[in-house]
């Protein structure tokens, strides 16, 4: 029973909406035209109906947010496991780090698009460019979190550095890293839509933008259910990955 | 990067360890440590002959963890004289000692056996064949059938027992033992040390055990160096007639026992003046 309960909880808000939208409730109290909101029954309808629309540009997004947060992963070890060795490249590098975080990316991706072109380029730079970020700093936090005794120990077992590195701080950091990975999966599906606004000619949020300046809202609601689709199954996909592979969790469980 | 270079690991047996000379396996002289202006050890001398077992008992913060790792090389001294196996280079004495620190620090990924050959590991020798030299050591000291258990689905004592075999199978003439059982609770810590009496008397080695637990100190050790508190220096010496005896409980009520307990108690008391 219990197992049901949240899909009750969905539903039931799912409901209330469906008849606040219905009964106009929304549209008055915010005084505006009432097709301006639209029911879950609306989206459902766009999502059946613009299935063939939806599902070309779906395909597109997908693809940079995997390509994209493909770069991050990458990236954000290869900042990490040289800033984590090398005391002297982390001091210099984590603030400028931590600034590349502040870079206003919306303001930057036309930029971006001039540099790379129309393509699939300045979409992977936005969602690496926002992904590497959670990566970076977890699995930094994971290599430092190993114990010192457990260095010490390793050492007097004839551990090389690599060694330490391979038997014992990589794994320590697989979990931390994960969590740093679910983060920035979520945000990624994001980035895919900042990169699309700033210039394309596919992809959800190019779709968005379309369906947005012709009013179209419940296309638009329908648009924002695939990403969150996105984001979801790709979050449970990571979640069920670290299950196999990182098992015992930060710190040892 | 490559691997460390390929080196046989030591046999398991007890002849092989026995030190150049037979004279002293560890041997520290006019010992000196600070840590910027808190000094922590003053004027330390410790001796241990090959295969002796000497004990190192101390208030709390005495120094007792720095001095193990002062011998094993892992922090430089001050000042005064270390020697592990002939070697006086920190980095060499690394290499002739094995450290055991109080928590069992397993690897939670590894099964008990591929912890346990940790060390072999690392001298480059592949799992099969780390896990075949482990193998009869799960078999010799009550750990038969626990090789692929996660560490995770151990008990306190049978982890302990694992971090042990790691650092037996490290092949080092001297062990350093940290508190080993300082995490268990009173019954096992009981049971552990009957046990490795036994694993000791099997596998002999030069060993270092610091423990606050007076009893234990006795009951394990050829010899017991009482500390000061800080900074250290040994206070007394106390020599057991007859280790590791069985059955513990005897051992340890024996009103002999009792006596040098109790001389045991009175060197630490002073020592904390």
């Amino acid at each position: 029973m219990s197992r049901l309960a949240p899909l009750a909880i969905v539903v039931a808000l799912l409901g209330a909406w469906e008849l606040a939208a219905r009964w106009d409730l929304i549209a008055d109290a915010l005084s505006i035209e009432p097709f301006l909101i639209p029911a879950p029954s609306d989206i459902a309808t766009a999502l059946w109906e613009d299935r063939e629309l939806l599902a070309d540009d779906a395909w597109v997004t997908l693809q940079e947010v995997v390509l994209g947060f493909g770069v991050a992963v990458i990236a954000g070890v290869l900042f990490a496991v040289p800033l984590h060795l090398s005391t002297a490249l982390r001091q210099a590098f984590y603030p400028i780090l931590v600034a590349s975080q502040t870079i206003p990316i919306i303001v930057v991706a036309p930029i971006l698009v001039v540099w790379f072109g129309f393509g699939i380029g300045p979409k992977l730079a936005i969602i690496a460019l926002i992904c590497f970020f959670p990566i970076t700093v977890n699995t930094l936090d994971g290599l430092r979190s190993v114990e010192p005794d457990l260095v010490k120990m390793m050492r007097t077992l004839d551990a090389s550095r690599w060694q330490l590195f391979r038997r014992v701080e990589a794994p320590t950091a697989l979990p931390y890293f994960f969590s740093g990975a679910k983060i920035a999966v979520a945000v990624a599906v994001i980035g895919a839509v900042f990169g699309e606004w700033s210039g394309s000619d596919s992809g959800l949020g190019h779709l968005m933008l379309q369906a947005s300046a012709q009013l179209l809202t419940a296309r638009l609601f329908a648009a924002v259910v695939i990403l969150s689709a996105f984001a979801i199954g790709l979050f449970w996909l990571l979640g069920a990955l670290e299950r196999r592979v990182a098992w015992w969790g930060p710190r040892g469980g | 990067m490559p691997e460390a270079p390929v080196a046989e690991p030591q046999p398991l047996s007890a002849s092989d360890h026995a030190a150049p000379g037979g004279g002293t396996a560890v041997a520290v002289r006019a010992l000196r440590h600070t840590y910027g202006e808190l000094s922590v050890i003053e004027s330390l001398d410790l001796a241990a002959a090959p295969h002796e077992v000497v004990g190192i008992i101390g208030p709390s913060g005495c120094g007792k963890t720095t001095l193990l790792e002062l011998i094993a090389g892992l922090q430089r001294a001050t000042a005064g004289e270390i020697v592990v196996a002939g070697e006086h280079a920190p980095r060499s004495r690394l290499a002739s000692c094995a450290y055991m620190p109080q928590r069992d620090l397993l690897l939670p990924w590894l099964p008990a056996i591929d912890n346990a050959a940790l060390a072999l590991r690392n001298r480059g020798r592949r799992r099969a064949a780390a896990r075949r030299a482990a193998a009869p050591l799960f078999e010799r000291f009550g750990l038969a059938g626990f090789e692929l258990a996660r560490p995770g689905e151990l008990s306190g004592g049978m982890r302990q027992r694992v971090a042990f075999l790691r650092t037996l199978l490290a092949g080092k003439p001297v062990l350093l033992l940290d508190e080993p059982f300082g995490g268990l609770d009173a019954i096992t810590r009981a049971e552990m040390q009957e046990w490795l009496a036994g694993a000791l008397d099997a596998e002999p080695r030069t060993v270092v055990l610091v423990t606050h637990d007076v009893e234990e100190a006795l009951y394990l050790c050829d010899r017991v160096a009482v500390l000061s508190a800080r900074p250290a220096r040994v206070v007394a010496e106390l020599t057991s007639p007859d280790p590791r005896a069985t059955p513990r409980t005897e051992a340890v009520t024996a009103a002999e026992f009792s006596a040098r307990r109790e001389r045991a108690m009175r060197a630490l008391i002073e020592g904390m003046r």
